[in-house]
């Protein structure tokens, strides 16, 4: 899961092209919930089915304050918290964070599903699922509205780009879910005070054996400026509202060309 | 030369509008190869010669062919053949998953719904706006060899001043879908009788959201004048007024469309993160402090089925003149 700078927060970099981050305007990625709420029900349907060692670990990598990803799932109802958390991984790209969150998924022993959100809602990459898949060399069920396990076996239902697709994997696999795959659950009093009790294991790059060659990024952003506020041109509806929409479009020569 | 490769996703379908703007931009950059999964026919050669690409490299994928992890890797491995250093994909799901595993076999630094592109130094160098269209930002490859995946309507598609005559090379790829996953099912929606462009490539979308109380037909109206498709927001697919398909936003489609026009949308962060690569945004509110009136380049308050009726009027009038 990811913290990420809330999206009504004024969002921008600072002058080594990196996100500012302050410790009171992050909040945990929201479609990542739901992947913590599929993780629950994965996990609750495990036990139903006679697993009852079944457990939830909640994973992040990033600076301290995204630790709090990790108590919001906490109190979700995840068993356990692991942050990757170093100086080193300052920077990190696809790559780099690709790598840390794989090293962590590994250092956990038997991993059978790693869930994730379809995509930060920050950067909107969307690419981070199918790099774990390629470290891990596990299948992948990515962009899924509806997952399954059963008689271990996973299940996905996937909608883009205008095809529908089902998917079936034995784990080891990465699934990552969209927000309709289900809604995720509020968390109670009684485990947000549980919560507090349960064990965060705070690792390193070198605790991962990460080396320098695992740490070094793959790509660098090399400028970052504020665009200007728009300085929006308005018109009060007067009856020729209509009218002056279709002139300033022609005006601004945005109709598609007849010769398309 | 530098040279670019392009992997086709497409069978022998006509090449889609996103992969004429990723060719237009490839070309800028180097000597374009196409990977194609399927043999090219004569039309399909024509038109990429057109946009002057010099060779199509045609591989046999073994199944499940639509697994990502699979075209990924296919990709790297003819990168590798033709000691490519660029790769160039269209910003769609599949194919930033495709760019992932490609940039993953390759060790390649990988840059995301760029919309410009240029080669600094041997480094691909790609520009993006992030933050809800609150930064501009740039981003630079550290590799030698770098994947990309470009945001629709980043660049009008044009074909090249002199047109090339490509040479079609069969090659084995190497690739495997990693053990225990199958696809079970696939079903592609049949767009062919669609009168209006698909919403993620389309060049002008109108979006109507919950202020259109579900009456959508002021706002289809206007989108089949402009030749534009429609999007909406979560909450009138939530409500079942419109397709899933249609919702534009962090969770929905991401678009970038020369124009968009949002009627009846508030503008929530949501929402505003997919469309705020828009080149023109148009904004029709009853709410002068609606966020999205507020980052509009023009905005028309008022209540939106006279609005986009009457503009929808006055430009088949414009036409009808002409
Ligand atoms: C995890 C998560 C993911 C989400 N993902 C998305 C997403 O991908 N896309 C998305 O769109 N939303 C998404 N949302 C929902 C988003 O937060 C907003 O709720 C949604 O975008 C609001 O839709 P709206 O603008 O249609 O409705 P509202 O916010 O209710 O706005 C309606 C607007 O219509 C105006 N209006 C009313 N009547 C008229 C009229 N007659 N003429 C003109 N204007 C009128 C009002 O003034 C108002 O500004 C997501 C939410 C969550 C929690």
């Amino acid at each position: 899961m990811k913290h990420v700078p809330d999206l009504s927060s004024d969002r921008g970099f600072g002058s080594d092209g990196r996100t500012v981050r302050t410790t009171d305007d992050g909040t945990l990625n929201e479609v990542d919930e739901n992947a913590v709420e599929t993780a629950l029900l994965l996990k609750e349907a495990a036990q139903a089915a006679g697993t009852p060692a079944a457990e939830v670990i909640a994973l992040t990598l990033g600076p301290a304050p995204a630790v709090d990803a990790v108590r919001r799932a906490l109190q979700m109802g995840a068993d356990s918290g692991v942050h990757v958390c170093d100086d080193a991984l300052a920077g990190a790209d696809y790559a780099v964070t690709a790598r840390g969150l794989a090293a962590a998924v590994r250092a956990q022993g038997q991993v059978d599903v790693l869930v994730t959100g379809m995509a930060a809602l920050d950067g909107l990459g969307a690419v981070l699922p199918s790099l774990l898949a390629a470290d891990l060399g596990w299948p992948q069920l990515t962009v899924a509205g509806e997952v399954t396990l059963t008689d271990g076996v996973l299940i996905a239902t996937r909608d883009v780009d205008g095809a529908t697709e089902t998917w079936r994997a034995t784990p080891p696999a990465v699934v990552s879910v969209t927000d309709v795959a289900n809604s995720p659950r509020l968390a109670r009093m009684k485990e947000i005070l549980a919560a507090r009790q349960k064990p965060v294991q705070t690792v390193t790059a070198a605790d991962l054996g990460l080396t320098e060659a695992d740490l070094t990024v793959r790509t660098a952003v090399r400028s970052a400026t504020r665009r200007p506020e728009p300085e929006p041109e308005i018109v009060a509806d007067d009856g020729t509202g209509g009218q002056q929409l279709a002139d300033y479009l022609i005006a601004h020569d945005l109709l598609i060309k007849e010769s398309r | 030369m530098t040279t670019v490769l392009v992997p086709l996703d497409q069978g022998d379908q006509p090449l889609r509008p996103a992969t004429l703007e990723v060719l237009t931009l490839a070309r800028d950059l180097g000597e374009v190869t196409v990977l194609a999964f399927a043999e090219p026919g004569e039309e399909l050669l024509t038109d990429l010669g057109r946009y002057g690409v010099g060779r199509v490299l045609v591989t046999q994928l073994p199944e499940p062919a639509t697994s990502s992890a699979l075209v990924g890797q296919a990709v790297a491995s003819a990168v590798r053949q033709v000691s490519g250093a660029v790769v160039l994909l269209p910003s769609t799901f599949t194919s930033k998953e495709v760019a992932a595993h490609a940039a993953h076999h390759l060790q390649a630094g990988l840059l995301i719904d760029v919309g410009d592109l240029r080669l600094d130094a041997g480094r691909l160098v790609g520009g993006k706006r992030v933050f809800g269209g609150t930064w501009e930002t740039e981003c630079a490859a550290t590799t030698e060899v770098a994947v990309a995946t470009v945001r629709p309507n980043a660049v009008l598609p044009t074909a090249a001043t002199t047109p090339a005559t490509p040479q079609v090379q069969p090659v084995t790829t190497e690739a495997a879908a990693p053990a225990g996953l199958e696809l079970l099912e696939r079903q592609v929606a049949d767009h062919s009788g669609d009168v209006r462009p698909a919403l993620a490539e389309a060049a002008i979308v109108v979006a109507g959201g919950r202020g259109t109380f579900g009456d959508f037909e002021a706002v289809e109206e206007l989108a089949d004048v402009l030749g534009g498709a429609i999007g909406t927001t979560r909450d009138c697919v939530d409500e079942g007024w419109l397709p899933h398909e249609a919702q534009v936003g962090q969770t929905g489609t991401t678009i970038a469309p020369r124009v968009y026009i949002g009627a009846g949308i508030s503008g929530a962060p949501h929402h505003v993160g997919g469309m705020s690569a828009a080149g023109t945004v148009i904004a029709v509110n009853l709410d002068d402090e609606a966020p999205l009136v507020q980052l509009a380049d023009f905005a028309v308050i008022g209540d939106l089925s006279s609005v986009l009726a009457d503009a929808a009027e006055a430009l088949r009038a414009y036409r009808d003149e002409r």
